[in-house]
Order: C-alpha cells, then structure tokens, then sequence
C-alpha cells in the first residue's frame, strides 16, 4: 500500500481541525479561545493549502484514492465553502453556546468525508465517503434550537437519506456481479451496453441515485424543501452549497466511466423533470428557505445538462456552474442568515424594505437573485451559458431548451425577492432601522463581488475548471 | 487579427459605469445630478470621434476585438456600420436630456436613480456596438435590471404589476434567443456577429432560429400580439424611464431584426415576410385605433408607439432600399419625438399632477412655448411633411407600394388615424375648456434646454435629410444586397413553398454568389 502525505495535505489538515474541534467539545473548560474565533481563519488556512495542492496528482491507496486535477479543483472549493460556511455560521443564535465545539466538530466531519469523495476512485471508498458526510450532516439539522422542526427535517432527511443509500448499494451489488470491479479506472474499460450488461446499467442508475439524493434532483428531491425550512439558516447554508459538491464529483467520475446514452439519457429525462417540477413549485413559496429549496431541485437539474452531454466540455461547464452555484447561494444565504438575525425562519414579507434598512444586503441579494436566474452580468448566466454551449448538438438539444424555457419561469420567484427587497417599503419597518455590523457588510459584497467579476472575467477560473474536467472521458 | 486602434467605442461603453464609482462618494442631491449630466455630457463628448465615420468605407469602423475567454473563443468585439452609429449617437444624445427632465420628478433616492441611469447607458451603447453574439446577449440582458428597477421603483401607483411584466415579458422572448446563438455557434462555427453574416444555412435552421429571434425581437418591439407589456411600462415609468423605454429600448428590437434575422435568416425572412408584414400593419392599425380612444396622454403616446414601431419592422420586412432607409429613419425619428412627448407629458404632469386629458386642457394661453414645442412633435409624430418623421413614413410607404400596392394602401388608415388622435390631443390640450392652467409657469430654463436640441433634430431631419442617407446607404444596401439575391434568384415565386423549393434556390445561390456583405 502505497500512501503519500503530501498528496492528501488537505485532508490531513482537514482532520486536524477535526480533532481540535473534538478536544475542545470533550470538556466546557476548553471552551476558550472560542471556536468562533479560530476557526474561520484556520478554514481560511486550509483554502490556502488546498490552493497550493492544486496540481497535486496520484494514485494512492492501491487505487482507491486518486488525486488529480478534478479532485484538486474540488478540494479548494470544499475548503472555501466550509470557511465560508464557518463564518457564516460563527454567530449562530440558535445554537447554544455549549453545543458550539459539537456542531462544528459535525461540519468538520462532513467536509472530510466531501474531500474525500472528491479523491475517492473505488465504488465502496465512494460509498464510505458518502456516509461520512451524510451520517454528521444528519445530526447537524436537528441542532437547532427551539424549534420541534428542526426534528422532524432531520428524521425526514435521515429517512430519504437511508432509503436513497440502500438503493445505491443495491445498485453496486449488481455492479459488482456482472463487472467484477469496484474500481472506477477498470470499470471503464468493460463494456456498458444494454446488450450484453443490462444488469451494470440498472446498477449504475441505481447507485448515481444515492448522490442524486445529495443533489435533490428529481425523484429523489422531497427532503429539500423540508430540510432548507426546518432546519437553522446557517445548517442551511451548509446544506445548500456543500453536499452538492461532493455529489457532482462523483457523478462526473462515474459519466466519465459510462459516457455513453444507455445512462445519460435517464439523467437528462431526470434533469428535465426536476428543474420544471422544482421551478413551477417555487412560484408559489413564501418561506424564503423553502423557495430556495425548490431552487436547489431546480439547479440540480441544470447541473445534469453539462453531464449529459457525455463529452469533457460538459463537464468543464458543470464544474464551473458548481462553483458559481456555491458561490450565488451562499451570497443569498448569508442575506437570510444576517437578515433573520435572530434564527427565525423568513418569508418574503420579512424582506419588504430592505433597501432601506440595508442596502448592501439588498445589493447583494439582488446579485445572488440576479445570478441564480441566470442574467448577465453575473457569474450564473456565465456557468449557465457554459452549460447549454457544451450540451448543444449532442443529442439533446429539446433538454437545452427546456432549460432555456425554464430560466424564464424562474425568473418570477427570484424577481420576487429582489421587488421586496427593492419595492415594498412598510413604514412600520422602517423605524427598526438597525445598522449592520461591517463584517457582515464587507463579507456580503464580497461574495457578490466575485459574483459579478467571474461573470464578466471568467476566463482563468474556468480555465481552471477545463483543467479539472478534461481527460475524464477518454 | 486584434484590431485595438480604436477605443472609442470601449470608452464609450465603460465611462459611465466608471462614472458610477464616483456617484458613491458624493452624498448632495444635486451634487448627485450635475455629476451625472455631466458625466453624460462628457460620453457624447467622447463620442465626438464617431463623427470620423466614413461612409465610403462600408462595413464596420471602430472595431476593436479582444480574446474573453479563449477556451469558447468568446470575444470582446465591438464595431460600428451606418446602422448602429445612428442608433449609438441616439443613445448617448438622448441619456443627458434623461437628467435634465428627471431634475425634479425624482426626489426620492436619487443616487440609486442616476447610477441606473449610468448603467443603461453602458448597456445601451453595448448592444448597439456589441459584433460577438454573446456580449450582444450580455448587455440586452443586463440593461433589462436597471429598467425593471426605474419603473418598480421610480414608477406609478401600479408599478410592481407593470415592472414584473416588462421584466417577464422581455426575458421569456429572449432566452429562445440564447438557444438560437449558441445553435449559430455549433452551425455557423463561430460567435461573431461579421462571420456569421456571411455562412450560408440550412432553410429549416434558418425557420427556427428565425422564429427564436423574432419572438425575443418582436416582444422587444414590441408589435402587435406581442405589446401589451408597453402601455403598462410606459404609463407607469418615471418620465425619463418612458423616454429611454420609446427611444433606445424599442429601437433594440428593430435593431435585431435588421442585424440579425435579416442577413443570417435570409430565407427564413422571405419565408415569413408575408406574417411580419400582416403583425406590423395591425399594430399601424391597432396602435392608432387604441391611441384614438385613450383618456390618459401618456397612454395615447404609448399607444402611438406601437403604431410608429410597427411603420419600422414593414419597412424592414419589404426588403428593398427605400423600405430599409425608412425604418432607420423611423426609428431615429420614433426616438427623437417619442421621446420629447414623454418629456413633455412629465413636464406637464409636474404643474398638474395628472396624466389624464381632461386635467391639461386649455393650456394654448397660459404656456405659449410649451405648446409651441407640444405642437411641433406632435406634428412630427403623424408625420407632417417637413418634419423628420414625414421622411421615414414617405419613406416606408414608398418602399410598400414598390413592393405590392395593397400593401402600401394599407398604411394609409394608419397615418390617418396618427394625425386624428394627435390633433385631438394638442387641440384639447391648447383650447380645451376649461382650462385649468391658469396658475401654471410656462417652460423654465431647464426645460428649454432638453427640448431645444430635440426641436432643432426634428426640423434638421425633416428639411435636409441627405447626410443622414449617405451614412447609412451602404450598410443598408449590404443587407438588401444579401436579401436581393434570394428575390432574383426566385424570380417566380416570392415565397418558398416547401424545403424542395429552397433547396433548389441554394444551389442557384452557390452558382452565383452574392457580393459579399463587407467586412472590417
């Protein structure tokens, strides 16, 4: 067994911050300094490793552990999104204060097992990454407190998570028996077609399922709504952006294993579906989180275009719009999150007059608004436009349009946020005009700020996305 | 290959959103306003250099192209032909008058009002120099946030509803658009807008994507069955929203059609001539017949603009040189008289606080020079003859009888109605009884200053129209010259019946290939 530590510097450092985490949640004495206050800069620490690991490339592990372009690219946006998430989440007020140390240990945790999906080349490696993240995610959606909804979110969350689980090793049990592999680099090379292994095609749907799950793409979305609603806006936050990181990765890996149309076309069908479901749905929210929540179904769907395409230009896009997808949800959470500053959930009508009140959060709500829709000149319609480019003439040119078609359904729910942001002035609000701390000020333009540069500059960072998704599919 | 000589057109697309930096230091209201004019003051300023357009030349002039993301072969590639310099020269002349008339009608946040102004600005003169497809997608998309956010929060008592319908409307129309250009990128092998004109495609591609870019086009127009956003925005928009929605924003519509659909759609155009026809001359007719029985003044000069846009997209669709000349010359003129009418619906709504006929009536004895200048666009806007707008319908309806005679008599109702519901209006508005303009001040200085310039344009087009011919005629006979060829080649028959038909017609066309619509 071969194991080399400057390849997985990432994740060792990533393990660090875990054990740290857990000494400090062991005992309330250790509760100084407080994890609020160190955490964020050794999050911010661990995007710079990552960044300096971001030409890394291995095989460790005896081939199960494969460092390379795609797993370097994801790695930093793993370790941006969870210190941005740490920040985010540093003044949770729904979280007692003895329970800090724990609920951050649990994020740690998740963010390890994403790391490690990234770089995970071998079906059951894959499988225990999964639940890593899954299993500590779980309990981070029931701590929220003061709200019996915050339960029922997580047993929905653990139920569908299970079930959707079973179902992908049910799917590698039928892998396994007509391959005779776990290994993605061999799987590649055995034969994928509805003639001679029916079985492997089945099992290999079965199995995207489980990170179909993390995704919420359609038919697997029903937590979504439930979870962004129960469980706290910073839990939230984390759901939203992390998780999707991981499941894209994987599934890139396994298109790249079967690029051919015996699975993706089950996926573009599957794509088609949710993002319609999960738009006509969201028209009708008022719960700020849970309109966000259809979004997300929505935006899984928009993610399958790039992979359906079977070619490395889709996936170059689909890793692109991952990053954007991180970056606008995170702007329009980190809105919710400072908005409902005392943890209750919002609804639209909370939203009325913010211009006033704050007219950075407004700003950069509009551009996270702006960007999940798609409108130049924000970093969405950028990924979006990377999307339909790479899926156009490859055989689904009626999935491109009904992408197309659905960025002007959605444009009504997202406009909304902004006209009450922007056009609905209570008078009865204004007079609480509170003056925002200057962290969550600066925080919050900055997001929309990259937001709005990788949509009008995309270039290097895409460019570092090509990287990451050429040489997949070969 | 990169051409970086001239910047003008950069400068003018990035001065006033570096101008909008500034705007964030600056706290005074009017600080805030004589900042802005004057930094669009300065854009037509630095659009002095345009003037150097040299007709003889043809095709585009002030072409800059930069790599944008190499890995798409995306580009930043402005440039300029005789269309689209009227259309920039419009955009950056009208924007300073935009300050001028909102001096007073915008009291309320203010800073957020001229930094939307600034950014239009950019978007505006983006679309109309914008050579790449895709950064001609980006800026018609991005001008749509700042107009949603003139009407929903500078607008009327109705504005949310009229804004999200804008916002909707105009959207819904252009994402088929995005399909279409990245079709255009798979066929056409590339995004920019000078190679694409010259492919050759497939009659069945050229039906699609045609109908793709019309529905965004025509919705942006917006003719007939697609216009019910306009009176909605119009009536509800501030006034210098109103000004900017009638003088550049409809233009982008008919701007499309004659940079896109017409040369890369030729077949396609032909094709579906017959129906773009029969829209525009229901919305001549529909647009003055609605304009004829409306109470609200600002309603009747929306309406008008459906009738004067639909002048426009038939004399794009007659293919021939006097039809083509007319529209541009209609669209400049729609700009320029639309525009002073809304300048001065909100002028006049300042002294009464109302829109509706019946409250501005009498006003002939009381505001002499105002209603010397209402007077005088009106008359520009049914066309009387020495002023700019009888040009372009002469024009327009000239190019009509050339092409069919019934087609040309069909305009006529048009231009009728145009004339009964201005008088209508000026007459009510200058001896109607009562007059409750008695208290009234007539113009003041500023609004002299807004509505000279645009008062000079109308007389100066109408009376010495020559110049204007001579800039745009080659870039116009490039266009007709594309489409020409497809007539002649289908000498018999004007309209291909069946893809047989067009197939056929490729080959004649492969055999004797059309002088080449020119290139930078």
């Amino acid at each position: 067994m071969d194991i080399r530590p400057e390849l997985i510097l990432s994740e060792g450092y990533q393990l660090l911050l875990v054990a740290l985490l857990f000494i400090q949640s062991l005992d309330q004495r250790l509760q100084k300094p407080a994890v609020r206050c160190w955490l964020p800069t050794m999050a911010g620490l661990g995007v710079c490793l990552a960044l300096y690991n971001l030409n890394a490339s291995g095989v460790i592990f005896s081939g199960t552990y494969c460092v390379d372009k795609l797993s370097q690219f994801f790695k930093v946006l793993i370790s941006m999104g969870f210190a941005l998430a740490v920040l985010n989440a540093s003044r949770q007020p729904t979280l007692d204060r003895e329970k800090r140390a724990d609920y951050f240990l649990l994020m740690g945790l998740s963010v390890l097992g994403l790391m490690i999906l990234a770089s995970a080349a071998e079906m059951i490696t894959i499988y225990l990454a999964l639940e890593l993240s899954s299993y500590s995610l779980y309990a981070l959606v029931a701590l929220r407190g003061r709200e019996c909804r915050a339960a029922e979110a997580a047993i929905k969350y653990i139920f569908f998570g299970a079930a959707a689980t079973a179902l992908a090793l049910y799917g590698f049990s039928y892998i396994l028996a007509t391959q005779h592999t776990s290994y993605l680099a061999d799987l590649a090379l055995k034969p994928w077609t509805w003639s001679e292994t029916p079985l492997a095609i089945v099992g290999m749907t079965l199995f995207m399922g489980g990170m179909f799950y993390k995704l919420a793409l359609f038919p697997l979305h029903f937590w979504a709504p439930d979870v962004y609603q129960g469980a706290s806006n910073e839990t939230a936050t984390f759901i939203a952006t992390l998780p999707k990181l991981g499941a894209l990765v994987v599934l890139m890996r396994l298109v790249a294993v079967v690029p051919g149309p015996q699975v993706t076309l089950v996926i573009a069908i599957l794509a088609a579906v949710s993002m319609t479901y999960g738009n006509l749905s969201a028209l009708v929210q008022t719960d700020v989180k849970r309109l966000l929540g259809y979004s997300a179904i929505a935006h899984a769907g928009y993610l399958m275009v790039g992979l359906v395409a079977g070619t490395n230009q889709g996936l170059d896009a689909a890793a692109f719009y991952i990053l954007v997808y991180v970056l606008m949800n995170f702007a329009c959470f980190w809105v919710i999150c400072r908005v409902g500053a005392d943890g209750r959930n919002l609804q639209l009508t909370d939203l009325g007059g913010l211009h006033h009140r704050s007219p950075a959060l407004a700003f950069v709500l509009a551009v996270g608004a702006f960007s999940l829709v798609g409108l130049p000149p924000t970093a969405g319609f950028m990924g979006k436009f990377f999307l339909l480019t790479s899926a156009w003439d490859h055989g689904y040119n009626w999935l491109v349009v009904v992408a197309a078609v659905n960025m002007a359904i959605s444009i009504y729910y997202y406009l909304n946020l902004v006209r009450h942001a922007y056009t609905h002035d209570e008078p009865e609000r204004l007079g609480a005009l509170q003056r925002e701390p200057l962290f969550s000020n600066v925080w919050g333009l900055m997001l929309a700020g990259l937001v709005l540069l990788l949509g009008v500059l995309p270039g290097p960072v895409f460019d570092a996305a090509v990287a990451a998704g050429s040489n997949l599919i070969r | 290959m990169f051409e970086t000589a001239h910047s003008v057109l950069t400068v003018l697309i990035f001065f006033p959103l570096a101008a909008c930096l500034g705007l964030i230091l600056l706290r005074h209201e009017t600080a805030i306003r004589y900042y802005t004019l004057g930094a669009l003051v300065l854009e037509l300023a630095l659009a002095m250099p345009l003037l150097g357009f040299d007709p003889a030349v043809g095709g585009f002039q002030f072409v800059q192209k930069v790599p944008w993301v190499e890995s798409l072969e995306l580009f930043y590639h402005v440039g300029l032909d005789g269309i689209s310099l009227f259309m920039v020269a419009l955009t950056v002349a009208i924007m300073p008058l935009c300050v001028l008339c909102s001096w007073r009608y915008i009291s309320l946040r203010v800073k957020e009002f001229h930094f939307c102004l600034l950014f239009m600005t950019s978007a505006c003169v983006g679309v109309f120099s914008a050579l790449d497809f895709v950064l001609f997608y980006i800026f018609w998309e991005a001008m749509l946030v700042p107009m949603y956010l003139l009407i929903a929060v500078w607008g009327g008592p109705d504005r949310r509803y009229a804004s999200i319908k804008f916002f909707l409307y105009t959207l819904a129309g252009s994402t088929l658009l995005l399909v279409a250009l990245i079709a255009f990128r798979y066929v056409g092998g590339t995004f920019s807008i000078p190679d694409l004109m010259t492919g050759d495609y497939a009659f069945g591609f050229q039906c699609w994507t045609f109908l793709a870019m019309a529905l965004a086009f025509a919705i942006k127009v917006p003719m007939f069955p697609f216009h019910t956003w306009l009176p909605a925005a119009h009536v509800q928009a501030p006034t210098a929203g109103s000004v900017i929605l009638a003088a550049i924003l409809l233009k982008m519509g008919t701007y499309g059609f004659l940079r896109f659909t017409l040369p890369l759609t030729p077949d396609a155009s032909h094709f579906f001539a017959p129906l773009m026809i029969a829209f525009s001359i229901a919305s001549i007719i529909y647009g003055g017949a609605v304009a004829l029985s409306q109470t609200d003044i600002k309603k009747i000069i929306a309406y008008s603009s459906v009738g004067h846009m639909g002048f426009v997209t038939l004399g794009i669709f007659l293919f021939n040189l006097r039809g083509l000349e007319g529209a541009l010359f209609q669209m400049l003129n729609h700009g320029i008289t639309t525009g002073a009418l809304f300048m001065m619906v909100g002028a006049v709504y300042e002294r009464s606080h109302s829109r509706e006929v019946t409250d501005n009536m009498g006003m002939g004895k009381y505001l002499p020079a105002f209603m010397g200048f209402w007077g005088l666009f009106a008359f520009s806007s049914f066309g009387f003859p020495g002023t700019n707008s009888f040009v372009g319908e002469l024009l327009v309806m000239l190019g009509a009888f050339e092409v069919k005679t019934w087609i040309g008599l069909a305009t006529v109702p048009g231009a009728l109605l145009a004339a009964a519901y201005m008088l209508r209006l000026t007459q009510k508005m200058a001896w109607g009884a009562p007059a409750n303009a008695g208290t009234w001040k007539d113009l003041n200085k500023r609004e002299w200053l807004y509505l000279l310039p645009l008062a000079f344009f109308v007389l100066y087009i109408g009376l010495a129209p020559t110049p204007l011919f001579k800039v745009m005629d080659p870039s116009l006979k490039t266009v007709t010259a594309r489409l020409q060829t497809e007539t002649t080649a289908v000498a018999s028959h004007s309209v291909p019946q069946s893809n047989a038909a067009s197939a056929k017609r490729k080959i004649l066309l492969t055999d004797a290939k059309p002088h080449n619509p020119a290139q930078e």
